[in-house]
């Protein structure tokens, strides 16, 4: 069976760098697969092209088997591609009912927005992914970063995504609400999703990935399953941009 | 501002009655202080500030700005500025001048029942055109919104210029300079009829927004804030109506055309102005504005492109062609500001709408826009272009000095800001 998703010999440039050197990767269903490597090694570029917010100079996506065309968001969100970024992109100054719906926004016959049936949704899927949540009718700038974090959360999960990108997701969270996002991730993947998932924390990502893999300098170094390395031939794939599997 | 009501022993729910009533207090505040200008006006001229007159003569000033600060709201609230509003004003109302006394009648005969919708119509797409260009120089060109439209600014009142060859052109079409003011007025039945739909309308809209919410299974506020909140605004309406129809016609003015009054005679009959046109016109627009910002994708874009344009494009919004919306909105507002400031002085001017642009924006601004972006109300708008009208027409029958008025409006709209701003970060959120 064709993987969920297969990114072929991706490139993009910005000016005269070159972000993402013709890198390849897959991603099969119920599948978590890690993205490690320094700041700038071209990690979220990569999954931004696949979330459409990046054209690719050169390479294919295939989604199912299916070559799949991606050039803007709407796009991905076509593909079930679902996306939480490292910076949440919330707009704060609205609610939580109006981010998560932000650009699908349920409508009455007449093609107004409905406001009560969004929040009606939204104190639904809250109710089962953030318990705690109540402060649905204000801004999300009033939000404390978990709070947030469960909106965006939500605004993934809610839209039934077949693969899920997940950019830094516990990066601005406490023990408690990483260890909720842990949990969250293991029962997405048993529902069957595909998530590609970024992070800095590469004890974080061994516990929490099938596969990981290694970018450096915009190639990439390696993908391998979990237990067949340990942790410090990731930190020496990170560092050296070498991957010892191969040179063993 | 909204802690501001001590809590007495006995109210045990820490809810004060404003916020039982869910009113924003921003608003509370703006109303509070449009009183205050008009008490303090009518006690320093003796009664005559207040007076029917004066507030029908009021109303239709503000209306031109009011139109246009009404989308100087969506402009701002996506972080971008129009300072080109009062050159576009002029340059539609100029080609709409010229289309109606010399192009039109020069084809279909003077007087022609058409002349003054298509002149509306070929005002508005001029609007619409200017106002999609500069959307699309700012949108997909990336040139700041300043520059394009402060470009703007100089080239289209001398567009204007250039059409007219500098002259003033008019008299215009009589049922073009209905949307005016005091040229065109529903008189007593009519406006009466409005205020009473308008009425029903409120009532109809709070209960049904209520049940609505109610089948959600949401929290309702009690049903005596309901009733409360129906009553004000009813009697708000009502004592609007009852101030405009109260203001009679002229015996003079009857007496020139008897006939336009529905009068037999001039002697003895005493016909009510009643609500002007132009004032319907805002509201027909505030509402249409309100239900754009509120109610649609459309408007919510708006504000998500506003409160962060990043996550608005991961959204799948379309900022650029979003960004090319507004600012044609912008310019068929213009255009009917435009129909409003050049009938009202039965033609058109080269200086019309002249620092147009600074009113609008501080029209908006005093009305609690935010230029970070992302914040800003219709209605605040509306309120902030009645409170500078007000400030300056009140100064104006006090005997104030020019340059001391402007200087008074400056000091006002700096305020008016530092006070939003202190009361938010009280409040929170930015």
């Amino acid at each position: 069976m064709a993987p969920l998703v297969e990114m072929k010999n991706i490139s993009i440039a910005f000016g005269g760098v070159q972000a993402v050197d013709d890198v390849s990767i897959s991603l099969e269903a119920g599948e978590v697969v890690g993205l490690l490597g320094h700041n700038g090694a071209g990690k979220s570029t990569l999954i931004k092209i696949l979330s459409g917010a990046y054209k690719m100079d050169s390479g294919e996506i295939w989604i199912d088997g299916q070559k799949a065309q991606i050039t803007s968001p709407r796009d991905a969100r076509d593909y079930n591609i679902e996306t939480i970024y490292q910076t949440l992109a919330l707009a704060d100054n609205l609610d939580a009912a109006s981010n998560l719906f932000l650009g699908r926004e349920l409508t009455t016959p007449l093609g107004f927005v409905d406001d009560d049936r969004m929040e009606a949704e939204t104190r639904k899927i809250m109710a089962r992914l953030n318990p705690n949540f109540k402060k649905l009718k204000e801004p999300v700038s009033a939000l404390s970063g978990g709070q947030r974090q469960s909106v965006a959360i939500a605004r993934a999960v809610y839209f039934n995504a077949k693969i899920l990108i997940m950019d830094e997701p516990t990066a601005a969270l406490g023990v408690h609400e990483t260890a909720m996002v842990a949990d969250l991730i293991q029962e997405l993947k048993k529902q069957g999703l595909g998530i590609f998932l970024i992070s800095h924390d590469t004890r974080e990502m061994m516990e929490l990935c099938d596969r990981v893999a290694v970018m450096k300098n915009g190639r990439m170094i390696g993908a391998e399953r979990v237990e067949d390395v340990t942790e410090d031939d990731i930190l020496s794939m990170i560092i050296l941009g070498k991957n010892p599997k191969v040179a063993a | 501002m909204s802690n501001s009501v001590t809590d007495t022993p006995s109210s045990s729910p820490k809810r004060s009655f404003f916020q039982t009533l869910e009113l924003d207090t921003r608003l509370l505040g703006m109303i509070g202080a449009f009183i205050l200008v008009a008490l303090v006006f009518n006690i320093l001229t003796d009664g005559r500030f207040l007076t029917p007159r004066n507030i029908f003569n009021l109303t239709i000033q503000t209306v031109s700005v009011a139109i246009m600060a009404t989308g100087m709201v969506f402009i701002i609230v996506t972080r971008h500025i129009d300072l080109s509003v009062g050159a576009v004003l002029a340059a539609c109302s100029a080609l709409m001048a010229m289309t109606q006394v010399r192009f039109l009648p020069e084809t279909l005969g003077l007087g022609h029942w058409a002349i003054p919708w298509i002149t509306i119509a070929v005002g508005i797409t001029l609007g619409a055109v200017i106002g999609a260009v500069n959307g699309w120089l700012v949108g997909y060109q990336g040139i700041p919104a300043f520059i394009v439209t402060l470009g703007g600014f100089l080239i289209w009142r001398n567009v204007g210029w250039y059409q007219t060859g500098g002259q003033t052109i008019g008299p215009l079409d009589q049922t073009f300079m209905m949307f005016g003011g005091i040229n065109g007025t529903l008189g007593g039945t009519a406006s009466w009829i409005v205020g009473v739909v308008a009425v029903l309308f409120t009532i109809f809209a709070i209960f049904n927004a209520r049940r609505t919410k109610a089948s959600h299974g949401f929290a309702v506020k009690p049903l005596w804030a309901e009733v409360a909140l129906a009553g004000i605004l009813t009697s708000a309406i009502v004592g609007f109506i009852a101030i405009l129809t109260s203001y009679q016609v002229p015996e003079r003015v009857v007496a020139r055309d008897p006939a336009k009054y529905g009068c037999e005679i001039a002697e003895g009959c005493t016909p009510v102005y009643g609500l002007p046109i132009s004032v319907l016109l805002l509201i027909a627009i505030a509402a249409i504005m309100t239900v754009i910002a509120r109610k649609t994708r459309f408007g919510r874009y708006i504000f998500a492109t506003g409160g962060n344009p990043d996550a608005a494009a991961l959204s799948g919004i379309n900022t650029r062609l979003l960004t090319v919306k507004i600012f044609a909105l912008m310019g068929v507002l213009c255009a009917i500001a435009a129909v409003v400031a050049s009938s009202r002085l039965a033609n058109h001017s080269n200086d019309l709408g002249t620092l147009d642009e600074l009113r609008v924006i501080a029209a908006a601004v005093i009305g609690g826009t935010a230029l970070s972006g992302g914040i800003g109300t219709i209605y605040g708008a509306i309120l902030g272009a009645l409170i500078m009208q007000s400030l300056q027409s009140g100064m104006a029958m006090v005997g104030v000095d020019a340059p001391l008025q402007n200087i008074v409006v400056g000091v006002v709209l700096v305020v008016a800001v530092f006070i939003d701003i202190q009361y938010r970060k009280r409040v929170g959120g930015k």
